[in-house]
């Protein structure tokens, strides 16, 4: 069968099985290998990208369901700069291994952009969908914090290791 | 991961999809796909026919219709949780659309998929129950409903026949004096996950005094259950914290608890006492 949609702003049509999963598409048949394949049982996180601007796991999704939708990638988030999220990753070293990081930002984008002011207890429950096996949540919340400022026009606070 | 293959359809009206399912005796329903996907890749469950109702419009409306709430088959999690007409009229339902899976799963489940699901631990069985819900079921054949108390048969089944769909969940409005509320232990601790125990609870007070009430729960056995010596202790009490430690001290009575992985029969037990009596307590706040 055929699936038609927009990936990151590019109308597509590819040909897929009733039983590809969507990141399965996006990552063999478009070359998009930003999103992740982790868990493959839905818990992980990894692979989430936005369907018609929401965070969905791909990997728990049939190509087939989005027909005519417009998807996401990590790939995409950018707009000729960084996502604020992206920088947030970077500025705030919000990964050790990256290997959950696309799909923490793309979870994490979608978070704020439904909230740009959450609390820390927010930012933790909003990733509660994205395991990160290396621990390192600590400054994947200090990134996602970076990121809500730059998105409110504040300044961000100062890194960690720079307060004493 | 994939599954096996099977043959996939995506009608765009009820009518098709009602048809597609009488015509296939092998077809499976799906919503949101949050449980049957999984089930699908670990090849725990291979339909040879999947319906996708997802492209069917007009399904996913919560609307109010006077005394009660009718949420269609694909509202999603998210859009229960959010709802102020369910936070106002249904809180328990409210809140464990909120708790149910993580962010991404309760922007593309359903709530009424997971009902038909019956997962044995999934957290809107036991607010549909304690609420009182009824669930509306189509086939070509026509329109039946269910009371929840008679919709969940046992693990992952419900009363359901398989060319039927839930197409929407009838949701009784909270009057003057009434309450609810659901609370849980999950699995990854806090309220995370699918519960080890969870509890919910309807309660409605006239004249200072509890007249009926109706608690369930989730977790605990082989599905979503009503702890229904729970509600006959507390009926005729003041409802004050006493009358609740008390009542819930019957939270397990006559309720068939299975120890599982995440508990004995012994500590679930507990935990039902401990999750009733706190269900009970924000119900009458």
């Amino acid at each position: 069968m055929e699936v038609s949609l927009t990936v990151n702003g590019q109308a597509v049509t590819s040909e897929v099985e009733a039983r590809t999963l969507l990141v399965h598409l996006l990552r063999e048949n478009l070359g998009l290998t930003g999103t992740h394949v982790g868990c493959e049982t839905g818990y992980c996180g990894a692979c989430t990208v936005h369907v018609d601007g929401t965070p969905v796991k791909s990997c728990t999704m049939l190509a087939a369901q989005v027909e005519g939708a417009e998807v996401t990638t990590v790939e995409g988030l950018a707009n000729g700069e960084l996502h604020p999220v992206q920088e947030g990753f970077w500025e705030r070293h919000g990964l050790q291994c990256g290997y959950c990081t696309p799909g923490m930002i793309m979870t994490a984008a979608g978070m704020l952009a439904d909230n740009d002011n959450p609390s820390e207890d927010e930012i933790r429950h909003g990733i509660e969908g994205n395991l990160c096996r290396c621990t390192g949540y600590h400054n994947i919340v200090r990134a996602i914090e970076y990121a809500a400022a730059k998105m409110r026009g504040d300044e961000p606070a100062a890194p960690d290791w720079e307060v004493v | 991961m994939y599954p096996r293959q099977f043959e996939y359809s995506a009608p765009a009206s009820l009518d098709e999809a009602l048809a597609a399912l009488a015509n296939n005796p092998a077809a499976k329903v799906m919503s949101g796909g949050m449980s049957l996907i999984p089930m699908m890749k670990l090849r725990l469950f291979s339909p040879a026919v999947v319906v996708d109702i997802g492209k069917i419009g007009g399904l996913d409306s919560i609307e109010d219709r006077g005394d009660h709430l009718a949420i269609g088959a694909l509202v999603r999690h998210v859009a229960t949780a959010n709802s102020p007409l369910v936070q106002q009229y249904a809180a328990a339902l409210a809140k464990a659309a909120s708790l149910t899976g993580d962010p991404q799963v309760r922007n593309q489940g359903t709530t009424c998929g997971a009902i038909a699901h019956a997962d044995l631990a999934a957290d809107q069985t036991a607010a549909v129950l304690a609420l009182g819900a009824t669930m509306v079921a189509k086939s070509t054949g026509g329109t039946r409903e269910i009371a929840a108390a008679d919709f969940f048969v046992d693990t992952l089944t419900c009363a359901l026949q398989p060319d039927e769909i839930l197409v929407e969940l009838l949701v009784p409005k909270a009057g003057a004096g009434e309450g609810s509320a659901y609370t849980k232990l999950g699995r990854r601790g806090g309220e995370s996950d699918y519960a080890v125990a969870g509890a919910a609870a309807w309660v409605r007070k006239t004249n200072g005094s509890v007249d009926a009430a109706r608690v369930a729960l989730t977790g605990v056995g082989s599905k979503a259950v009503l702890a229904a010596a729970v509600g006959d202790a507390l009926v005729g009490s003041d409802g004050s914290a006493t009358a609740i430690e008390a009542a819930s001290a019957h939270a397990a009575e006559g309720v068939n608890v299975l120890e599982d992985l995440h508990g004995s029969v012994e500590y679930k037990t507990h935990l039902a006492k401990v999750y009733v009596q706190r269900a009970l307590t924000a119900a009458l706040t």
